[in-house]
């Protein structure tokens, strides 16, 4: 019972949402429309189940004073006087919430991600070393895929760019074309075995 | 981009812009200290950020999902129907949502180990329910596209009538990779003889996709980078009184 009856349940959801994609009547539509609500409140619990995580990995570190634990205060404050700033005073623009998210989570978050400009150089300089055919093709397309992507490309030879376009919209779409055939045939395997009660293992263990 | 706020008030005869400039302008050289090492400086940015894109999410979902579709739709009006009963313009709560508010209830079983078997039930719901979805939709939206895509003309006419060769040899490389790219992901055979060779040209496809990949995000990161060193020079020095010309905050 503990098992059968949640792989029931995902197979009459699933079931369901597979017949209301060729019946395009409006109660149909509706339903569809329903259920999706459905999936984004459930998700909104689900959220809390994730944030007591985080909640649960930094108090401990405090309770425990392991090393840096002064770190754990400062993201639970700053979740506190975000979380509270965005429930009390509302999350339009023009917000104190909107205010905070734009001076620091915007500049915070262009911040962390531009570090890897720094650091991808040098990943990129071990990585690239031209030592087979496949590495020496990886290397030269990214080189004129860079160099297309600024005026110093087409400073250095007119048909950079162009060169840089027809890399993207040839071999790169011939190559993603067969990987996204790939996925989807597995996106279509995996959800049968998911309906079909053959894959559990999103249920976790146990019987 | 300057990461101006909205408002034009002030706190302590500053205004809130200029007082959003400065923490964004702290916040970014905080953690461009981490060039140099990992410091605590860099750390306390670092945790500022984890707990407010965590409440930023929060916030988020329970203005775009909690409030609209339960909050408002059916505990709202069931409260009104408790305590204010004389309401009688009140909305009659949506009963049926009683249902996604039940499973959403029984993921919280986790915290109590007899009965976490509950909360199999909602994972099991999504899942089937995104299962079911992604059936027909990846055969539409991806196999059908794709392959309608791919089904390219080899000997096109240009402008002036004549064959146009560049088009032509682009349409056969296409077609050619995504035949190579999917020999090379084809595991039911040994890759030796001419489905070895062919998925060997599908590696160099994967190659130049995955150069390009790189390159791009590369260049992406730059242009993040440019974006923080020009918000530093152009919005926050002249704040101290330093001018550099260019893009400002206008």
């Amino acid at each position: 019972m503990r098992l059968h009856i949640p792989i029931g349940l995902g197979f009459l959801a699933g079931a369901f949402m597979i017949v209301q994609f060729f019946v395009p009547h409006p109660s149909f539509e509706e339903s569809y429309k329903a259920l999706m609500d459905w999936t984004m409140i459930i998700g909104a619990f689900a959220l809390v189940l994730g944030l007591q995580s985080l909640f649960r990995t930094h108090i401990d570190k405090i309770r425990r004073r392991r090393q840096g634990y002064g770190y754990s205060f400062v993201a639970l404050i700053s979740f506190a006087v975000m979380f509270m700033v965005g429930i009390v005073h509302g999350a339009k623009p023009g917000s104190l919430f909107d205010w905070l998210f734009m001076n620091v989570q915007v500049p915070l978050e262009a911040t962390i991600f531009s570090l890897l400009a720094f650091f991808i150089a040098s990943a990129a300089y071990r990585t690239f070393r031209a030592r087979t055919p496949e590495a020496t093709i990886l290397l030269l397309t990214a080189v004129v895929v860079m160099l297309g992507r600024v005026p110093i490309g087409e400073f250095i030879y007119a048909q950079v760019p162009e060169a840089t376009e027809w890399i993207m919209s040839v071999p790169t779409v011939a190559a993603k074309r067969g990987i996204m055939f790939g996925v989807a045939l597995g996106v279509i395997a995996t959800s049968l075995r998911i309906l079909l009660g053959i894959e559990r293992s999103h249920l976790g263990g146990g019987r | 981009m300057p990461a101006a706020a909205a408002t034009s008030s002030t706190i302590f005869g500053l205004s809130t812009e200029i007082i959003g400039i400065w923490v964004a302008a702290l916040l970014t050289l905080a953690i461009y200290s981490f060039l140099y090492a990992d410091n605590p400086v860099y750390k306390v940015a670092e945790h500022i950020f984890v707990g407010i894109s965590a409440a930023y999410g929060a916030v988020i979902l329970y203005y775009q999902a909690l409030l609209p579709k339960l909050v408002k739709p059916l505990i709202i009006p069931l409260i009104d129907r408790v305590w204010h009963p004389e309401l009688a313009d009140a909305t009659s709560p949506r009963y049926t949502l009683l249902v996604p508010m039940f499973l959403g209830l029984l993921i919280f079983s986790r915290f109590v180990p007899k009965y976490d078997w509950l909360s199999r039930w909602p994972i099991a719901f999504v899942m089937g329910l995104y299962a079911g979805l992604s059936i027909p939709r990846s055969v539409q939206e991806i196999i059908l596209k794709q392959m309608h895509g791919t089904m390219l003309p080899l000997l096109p006419r240009g402008a002036n009538g004549g064959y146009d060769f560049l088009t032509g040899f682009s349409n056969l490389l296409l077609v050619m990779g995504v035949i190579c790219t999917l020999a090379y992901f084809y595991f039911s055979a040994r890759h030796e003889g001419l489905l070895g060779r062919v998925s060997r040209v599908g590696v160099w496809f994967l190659m130049v996709a995955f150069g390009a990949g790189f390159g791009n995000t590369v260049m992406a990161r730059i242009s993040l980078l440019i974006g923080r060193v020009q918000f530093l020079l152009y919005d926050w020095l002249p704040t101290i009184g330093i001018h550099l010309g260019g893009p400002g905050m206008g």
